[in-house]
């Protein structure tokens, strides 16, 4: 049997992804002899016109990360969609817009004026902002066209399936390597390379009672290594988080911002972590709730961070969250 | 003439060359066709997250962006990090230099000079060298940027995007055992930087056809030079001031990260969404070297040129050695960014070693908690690309109000599309094109290293290119495409 054509592409995202890829190191190298790579910009040469001119499904699966973005962005996604049997949405940013879909909290035009004419190093008296078509003295040049609003794979075509984290975590990219090399994917539209529990359920913290009095910002305390974070009043999105990630960051005695994406059975990643974490605020009354809410500063980036595109709210509208 | 895709810095990369009446290179363009927004989208974000925010401009380098946003952290929170904690971020950041420069060294460009730049398309990359030199070094550049992301993550908790920068110090300290393990690992870099260099020598170095190439004028361009030096001029990637020099090598300005907007402007052109830093006090003379043009370069060659040597033994020789083969300092041929960069790399993983020794880096004290309240502060350090700075203003909940950044690769932007247009004018010529235009054009780009390109980190290391030659009336000429 020939061996499945795969392609990796980058849309909206900081190459994290692609070197979570090369992070495989000898494994990958193992994984090559049995996947055909087809299309990976980053690493092999191969040009958007190659894929152009492949028949519709003969690539077997594809691996998109980052957000969409641009009309580059999703031209591309479109692109291989029809080209691919399987489309897997990798990494955070293609599954919830990951930090880029933070820019769904502003809007163009405030990027373009803060980015273009506003910052303090920025010298730019005639206001010149970057345009998708420009006539120079030699000819016209052209750049995609940038959109309002960060959207993820999924709002943009049809995805099979989904990878978490960012990145996603060696161990776990190498194990979907090798099922996808084995056909022994589950049904469509599963998470793969992630556990089906919460970051909770795999965290070696030991858990208290959760009585929470105040909420606590990650530089005012040396927080105890051995408790659960949360009991210690620093954010931890431990609870709306599927687990998978092996808790990195709570090794390394700092709280999750939820990369892994919602628990499973959930919609919305941040309204999950706002009642898990308003369920347990010790109060006796309104006033006290409302104290102890009060150290929730900004609850879009907190509760959002890597998930704001994929949320009900999905961009800012006049109304603050 | 069109190359998409070439790489990315926050994206992908263009570019547009377009030929005269007489068929010669008329102008050329690089454009950048991505923008994220950081700069605004950072704004009302908790400050202390920062780090974690701005690590995902690039998941090629996303140390340098953690300790320059860590680094501003302790300036807005007025906080000084006990020793051992910045020696530890220090040791984590020469871990990192050791892995990013081992890559770009053996991935990127080395097949260019190990094979040769007109050796066949197909062999000019990692499979290529290690079919030359030897399948052990191909395992043996695997193993050496492996384990120094094992460093990396047992200081910062994560081998991509790492999470222990706190304001004050960092989230944790390190064992003896991972001390132990890191020296190991350290003893081991510094042969690997020590062959690695050998093998520059024997293959490049010795061979006159690429002395003459590096010398060769269309690699070759005047500009000013930055990077950081410690309080005795060396290079210093982590802390220190930010030094200019001038094209002649003159000490042009000399500052702390507080004052970088007296130094550093930035201009906008219609057609890139990439701004184009330059010196302020110069001024924007458009895509021009010399002395009168504000354009510089942040990179490794403009640290070494910058500096008046290095802080360690073993690559203060090597220093001196470019500098006897390819001087008078300051050096300004493109390609001579190569050697600087493998001496940056004896540097890191010496400085690695002498981290690991340190009495004080299993101390527990890694933390100074901040007591004054937040309002404004600068980071800088040098990321492998350049001068990395970011700078925040808050309120005084700590909520980010304003942030600007001045990142690596874009320090470089002027000079990368200055160093394109000068190889495509010496290639192109009467609208003959050489079969060698693609390799040289890229060998301008792949100089800098550009972030553009995580091309530059990954196998077997061709970045994407095409090449659309338009005549004076835009007419397809040509098309090249690699094979």
């Amino acid at each position: 049997m020939a061996n499945p054509k795969a392609a990796f592409y980058w849309a909206a995202s900081c190459g994290g992804c692609e070197i979570a890829v090369l992070e495989l190191g000898k494994a990958l190298v193992d994984v090559s002899k049995k996947v055909d790579i087809v299309f990976w910009p980053v690493a092999l040469d191969f040009k958007y016109s190659d894929v152009e001119s492949m028949p519709d499904k003969s690539i077997d699966v594809c691996f998109f990360n980052g957000a969409i973005q641009t009309s580059e962005n999703e031209h591309m996604a479109k692109l291989l969609r029809e080209k691919s049997k399987i489309l897997i949405a990798f990494g955070a940013c293609a599954n919830g817009g990951g930090i880029p879909a933070l820019a769904n909290t502003t809007s163009k035009e405030r990027i373009f004026t803060r980015v273009y004419k506003e910052t303090p190093t920025t010298d730019n008296p005639q206001g010149v902002i970057p345009q998708t078509k420009v006539q120079v003295k030699e000819g016209e040049l052209a750049i995609p066209e940038f959109y309002n609003t960060v959207r993820t794979l999924d709002q943009t075509v049809g995805v099979d399936y989904s990878v978490p984290g960012c990145p996603p975590v060696g161990e776990q990219v190498t194990a979907v390597m090798n099922d996808i090399v084995a056909g022994k994917l589950p049904p469509k539209g599963s998470v793969i390379g992630a556990s089906d529990k919460s970051l909770c359920d795999e965290c070696k913290r030991v858990k208290g009672d959760r009585k929470i009095k105040k909420i606590v910002r990650t530089y005012e305390i040396v927080p105890d290594t051995e408790k659960c974070l949360l009991d210690q009043g620093v954010i931890c999105m431990g609870p709306a988080t599927r687990g998978g990630c092996g808790a990195q960051c709570i090794d390394a005695n700092m709280p999750c911002r939820g990369c892994y994406g919602a628990v499973p059975g959930v919609l919305d990643q941040g309204a999950k972590m706002l009642s898990a974490l308003s369920s347990n605020f010790d109060a006796e009354n309104e006033e006290e709730i409302e104290q102890i809410a009060s150290g929730v500063t900004d609850p879009i980036g907190t509760f959002y961070r890597y998930n704001l595109a994929r949320s009900m709210q999905r961009r800012k509208k006049a109304r603050r969250v | 003439m069109t190359i998409n895709p070439i790489t990315r810095l926050e994206g992908h990369g263009k570019i547009e060359i377009f030929l005269n009446d007489d068929g010669n290179v008329e102008n050329a363009y690089f454009q950048v066709p991505e923008l994220r927004g950081f700069e605004k989208f950072c704004e009302g974000r908790l400050v202390e997250e920062m780090p974690d925010i701005t690590s995902r401009i690039c998941g090629v380098c996303p140390e340098a962006h953690h300790m320059a946003a860590t680094k501003a952290l302790d300036a807005v929170f007025h906080v000084d990090p006990p020793s051992a904690a910045k020696k530890l971020r220090e040791l984590l950041y020469s871990a990192f230099y050791v892995a990013d420069h081992t890559t770009h060294f053996y991935i990127l460009a080395g097949p260019d000079f190990i094979m040769g730049p007109k050796a066949p398309k197909a062999e000019r990359n990692i499979l290529g060298v290690i079919n030359k030199v030897g399948l052990d070094i191909g395992s043996s550049v695997i193993k050496h940027r492996s384990d120094a992301l094992d460093a990396v993550a047992m200081i910062g908790g994560r081998r991509i995007h790492p999470t222990c920068g706190v304001p004050g110090g960092v989230s944790k300290s390190i064992t003896e055992e991972q001390r132990t393990k890191i020296e190991e690992i350290a003893k081991s870099e510094i042969e690997f930087a020590k062959f690695t260099l050998k093998l520059f020598d024997d293959v490049v170095l010795s061979n006159k056809d690429y002395v003459s190439l590096i010398k060769s004028d269309f690699y070759t361009t005047p500009t000013y030079y930055m990077g950081l030096v410690d309080d005795q001029n060396r290079v210093n990637f982590y802390d220190g001031k930010v030094r200019v020099v001038d094209p002649e090598g003159n000490e042009f300005a000399k500052y702390g990260a507080a004052e970088y907007q007296q130094h550093l402007a930035e201009h906008v052109e219609p057609w890139t969404y990439l701004k184009f830093p330059y010196l302020k006090k110069v001024g924007w003379k458009g895509l021009v070297g010399g002395k009168d043009s504000g354009v510089y370069r942040a990179t490794p060659l403009a640290r070494l040129n910058v500096a008046e040597g290095m802080a360690t033994p073993l690559a203060q020789v090597e220093y001196k050695r470019m500098y006897d083969t390819l001087g008078p300092k300051p050096i300004h041929s493109t390609l001579a960014t190569h050697w600087a960069r493998l001496i940056e790399l004896l540097y890191a993983a010496e400085r690695m070693h002498e981290l690991s020794r340190d009495p004080e880096i299993t101390s527990q004290n890694v933390r100074t908690i901040p007591t004054a309240t937040p309002d404004e502060g600068v980071g800088i350090v040098e990321a492998p690309r350049g001068t990395l700075t970011h700078h925040y203003t808050t309120d005084e909940k700590g909520l980010v109000k304003k942030v600007n950044l001045i990142v690596g690769t874009t320090n470089n932007h002027a000079a990368i599309s200055m160093s394109i247009k000068q190889a495509a004018q010496g290639l192109i010529k009467k609208g003959e094109v050489s079969d060698g235009l693609l390799n040289m054009v890229e060998m301008a780009f792949r100089a800098y290293d550009p972030c553009y390109g995580c091309a530059t980190h990954t196998l077997p290391g061709q970045m994407p290119l095409e090449v659309n030659i338009y005549n004076k009336e835009r007419a397809l000429l040509r098309k090249l495409q690699r094979p």
